[in-house]
């Protein structure tokens, strides 16, 4: 409920205090979106329809024909599969080192620094991430000494130095595991404030009722957080859709490590209105996981 | 019976402290790594692994000396009070190996001076085996310096953007011709546009308004939402609040293009403009609902008072909102200061941190020493925030999960 009036005022003073933000969210949230979609139907030039690109002899969807750039190309397809392989990888990753995380610093009185370290990832930029994990990964081809910490590890145990960014069979993986790193703490600490919120009779009331540690877990608190796990998974449903910053820095999505957002912006000067149609296909991918989530949120406060 | 059930309860909690420590050191190490790297010369970099930069490092020579030498002389060089190597007026007598040779040659009371090992009967080879020795005695008696094993020489070289293939410093001791073309090798030379400290300037000159104007815009329309009376308030609170959906990739070209045709483009103002309207919804989401639920007696009364809405806002609700501001401020700074993909595209003449570092990277990994560095300089300030503000910054962040 909105909370009414103090005392009237003139009709216009409301839209003084407005004004700034409307004027701002309409230039800059409002505007872009249908031009956004305008453009997504034109071709390179962005005036003529983009049914002018089409090949003669070739399959053509007319207008919606950089649409079917970012469905069917090679290029788009492999980007949408490693999009899906991060999804299922890297959301359940996070989401169970996270809850993992939570459950385990619960029972001990460092828990605020351990949950520091694990959450400081979320403070500093994916670009910076990037560069730190390149570090890890790095590999000496020449014959010097591996200076990577991984590959280093690798030699020491007598195996030969693996090329973790470029090897296509692994370097997906290598990727996925930066997200992780980067995200769990976020998962964490969503999750820690679920399970610090449950309420301690009924844990008590298991307990006395002889519920060992794992039945506690599985039939009590996995049930009572199930809500905010599912809040924290969307969440991280629409993250790893939208990944860009930690692909362009570590591979520059070569070797086979294409995702969505990044071929958006490898496109947006070359060819704008295919880079709009694939930055249409993520919104509507994303919209939905969004409206479930400020969904939910709602619900949560009114809850509380 | 006490101590042995504590020791228990210790031993039973063993695995959980083991689990807890293993994960911290790994999501630890990557960053420890770069940082301590950050710290060590260009050739330490290619040479070896970070880690081991606690093993004791032998200086050069060291290993040739503990041959031939230590067993008499001892390993620092002063276990004979007769010939102390450890003495500079001693070891200045053999500047070089030719000079050291002869006095090898010679019997002492009979017995050779070298015997077990005896040093190699060629000359040539003999004087090879001595040169190291003869710089190690050197390092022994004080007079060269050790080799430095941690310098700050890569900051230097990362602030002021240097991609030579010495050191900055260096060069400008040397008055290197290459590097006196770009550089004055004084402090202006830390505005260099490829330099991280031009782009921490840059990056300070965005974030602080960037952060600014939309809390306060936000705070406007919030109070007008939570306590003013309009036509249509409640659905266009939705609307607005309902535009957290729309994901930054959908607006970068149509403002792109706005900015061309309105000679804003490559301008700081319309980097703030873009933040400002792209952190609006979910600020005004936030304030309005910490607005919404400051205490109504305290309005009804400075309104008895005779306050209009403007001193109301200016004095009573804006400062009683500061948790929420500082939440919300803290949060969107940090995004703003971490942004790459509207400062690459909006801003890309003057580079802010994050572009400026990935300007740095080199494909072949042969400046590592450089780009650890700078990478640290963008983590400053965000670390600082974090372990300052956390509780401020994780409740920011838990709020705007749902930004896109």
């Amino acid at each position: 409920m909105l909370p009414t009036n103090i005392k009237r005022q003139g009709r216009l003073v409301p839209w003084l205090y407005l004004a700034p933000a409307l004027v701002i969210m309409l230039i800059f949230i409002v505007f872009p979106i249908f031009n956004t979609i305008s453009l997504s139907l034109k071709d390179k030039t962005s005036t003529r329809s983009a049914e002018a690109s089409c090949v003669a002899g070739e399959p053509c969807w007319g207008a919606l024909e950089n649409y079917r750039y970012a469905l069917t190309n090679p290029e788009m397809t492999q980007a949408l599969r490693n999009n899906a392989r991060w999804l299922m990888l890297m959301v359940p990753g996070t989401v169970i080192v996270g809850l993992l995380f939570a459950l385990l610093a619960d029972q001990v009185r460092y828990e605020s620094l351990a949950k520091s370290i694990i959450f400081m990832p979320m403070a500093i930029s994916f670009v910076g991430a990037g560069i730190i994990w390149r570090f890890v990964y790095h590999i000496e081809s020449g014959g010097g000494e591996q200076i990577g910490i991984l590959n280093a590890l690798l030699v020491q145990l007598g195996a030969s130095p693996v090329a973790f960014l470029s090897n296509p069979a692994i370097n997906n993986y290598a990727l996925m595991i930066v997200g992780v790193w980067l995200w769990a703490g976020f998962c964490m600490t969503v999750l820690s404030a679920a399970i610090k919120g449950l309420p301690t009779e009924v844990l008590e009331a298991a307990r006395v009722d002889g519920a060992n540690g794992w039945q506690l877990f599985w039939r009590v608190m996995l049930p009572m957080i199930a809500p905010t796990l599912l809040v924290v998974t969307t969440t991280m449903v629409i993250n790893v859709l939208k990944i860009f910053d930690i692909v362009f820095v570590m591979t520059g999505g070569n070797f086979g490590t294409e995702v969505i957002a990044n071929r958006m912006f490898k496109l947006i000067v070359t060819d704008t209105g295919r880079s709009m149609a694939i930055a249409v296909l993520l919104i509507v991918l994303t919209i939905p996981l969004v409206l479930f989530n400020m969904y939910r949120f709602r619900l949560q406060e009114v809850e509380e | 019976m006490r101590p042995f059930s504590r020791f228990n309860h210790v031993l039973h909690r063993l695995p959980v402290h083991l689990a807890l420590l293993i994960m911290c050191l790994l999501w630890i190490l990557p960053t420890l790594g770069l940082f301590v790297t950050s710290f060590r010369s260009r050739e330490a970099v290619r040479a070896s692994g970070w880690w081991t930069i606690l093993r004791q490092e032998q200086q050069p020579g060291q290993a040739e000396y503990e041959t031939y030498c230590a067993s008499c002389h001892g390993l620092r060089g002063n276990a004979l009070a007769e010939a102390d190597l450890s003495d500079p007026a001693v070891v200045e007598k053999y500047p070089r190996a030719n000079r050291l040779l002869p006095v090898l040659k010679q019997e002492i009371n009979g017995t050779p001076h070298l015997s077990n090992p005896v040093l190699p009967e060629d000359p040539k080879e003999a004087l090879d085996t001595l040169t190291p020795i003869v710089a190690y005695l050197q390092t022994l008696s004080g007079q060269s310096t050790q080799v430095t094993r941690l310098t700050l020489r890569n900051y230097a070289d990362a602030l002021v953007g240097y991609k030579g293939t010495q050191d900055y410093l260096t060069d400008c001791e040397q008055g290197t011709a290459s590097i006196l073309a770009k550089f004055r090798c004084d402090a202006s030379d830390l505005l260099n546009p490829e330099g991280m400290g031009r782009a921490f300037i840059n990056t300070l000159i965005v974030a602080i308004p960037s952060t600014i104007l939309p809390v306060f815009f936000a705070s406007l329309a919030a109070y007008a939402f939570a306590w003013m009376d309009f036509k249509g308030r409640q659905w266009l609170f939705a609307i607005l609040v309902g535009l957290q959906i729309v994901p930054l990739q959908m607006t970068l070209v149509p403002i792109a293009r706005l900015y061309v045709s309105l000679g804003m483009a490559d301008t700081f103002l319309g980097i703030w403009l873009f933040h400002t309207g792209f952190g609006l919804p979910y600020a005004i989401y936030l304030m309005r609902n910490f607005i919404g639920a400051l205490p109504r007696e305290m309005f009804e009364s400075a309104h008895i008072d005779g306050a209009n809405h403007w001193l109301v806002f200016l004095r009573l609700v804006l400062p009683l909102s500061l948790p929420a501001i500082a939440s919300l401020g803290i949060f969107q700074f940090l995004w703003v200061w971490n942004d790459f993909l509207v400062a690459k595209i909006f801003l890309a003449t003057h580079p802010v941190l994050t572009v400026q570092v990935t300007n740095l990277i080199d494909p072949r990994g042969g400046n590592w020493h450089i780009l650890t560095g700078a990478a640290f300089l963008s983590f400053i300030i965000p670390m600082i925030v974090f372990f300052a503000f956390q509780r401020y910054f994780v409740r920011g962040l838990l709020a705007g999960s749902v930004k896109g």
